[in-house]
């Protein structure tokens, strides 16, 4: 699904459903971001950097926006290159960055743990849908990990 | 009975000065989601580190719960957690 290209790019060989499935999450994870920034599963996204609060609070007012909008930006970038069949070393990176927030957004909603994946989830398990876009996600960005490596 | 004897009591700019020089350390820590690998390429693209040297870190993260990935002034610090917190990982960082 990805291959390793030119000057540090890769080839990117997804389906057309991978490809809208990508961007939809892109989407909804920039929605979030814009609509409703204090939402407990974008927690992960911004850890505290100090324990000490005064500290916290001025790295977030230093840093909190720089932060959000990289986020941002590497989701858009997601949306706009979703449907290339390459990416430059640069997109590539953002892919990797957005693959990263959506898998953390999405892994916090399902709280997932060290064995999440160990047993079997029975098929009617509430979860199981979202779980298959996580794994997804997962063994995607493996492949884009594998290619830039 | 015995009195204490006299303690010499440092001069506070002397314990500034001795706050200030203590290097600030970048720790990262174990959380289930971010992926082995992606860890060891966040650590070589940040750091300029081998791949050896990274994939030693990450496995100290993985099997340790957390690991020392960057050292130096308070301003260096920040600016190294903040480069891995855009990366997604669990960085915080504090004077050692």
């Amino acid at each position: 699904m990805f291959e390793r290209g030119q000057e540090g790019g890769v080839e990117l060989r997804l389906s057309r459903d991978e490809r809208s499935m990508l961007a939809g999450l892109a989407a909804e994870l920039r929605a979030l971001l814009d609509g409703a920034p204090g939402d407990p599963s974008l927690r992960r996204l911004f850890p505290p950097a100090y324990d000490e609060a005064d500290d916290e609070r001025a790295y977030r007012d230093l840093m909190g926006s720089e932060l959000l909008d990289g986020r941002r930006a590497a989701l858009e970038l997601v949306a706009e290159t979703v449907d290339h069949d390459r990416l430059s070393a640069e997109e590539a990176d953002s892919w990797l960055r957005a693959l990263n927030d959506l898998r953390l957004v999405l892994g916090t909603r399902l709280d997932v743990q060290e064995d999440t994946f160990l047993e079997e989830l029975p098929p009617d398990d509430p979860r199981a849908p979202a779980l298959a876009v996580y794994g997804y996600l997962s063994w995607t960005q493996e492949q884009l990990i594998a290619a830039l490596s | 009975m015995s009195t204490a004897a006299p303690v010499e009591v440092e001069a506070p700019r002397e314990v500034e000065d001795f706050e200030h020089d203590r290097p600030w350390i970048v720790i990262v820590w174990n959380d289930p989601i971010n992926l082995m690998s992606y860890v060891t390429l966040v650590l070589q693209k940040l750091f300029g580190y081998s791949k050896a040297k990274a994939t030693q870190l990450m496995l100290q993260v993985h099997n340790e719960g957390k690991a020392v990935v960057s050292s130096g002034t308070r301003e260096k610090a920040e600016h190294d957690v903040a480069r891995l917190h855009a990366h997604g990982l669990w960085a915080t960082m504090r004077q050692d």
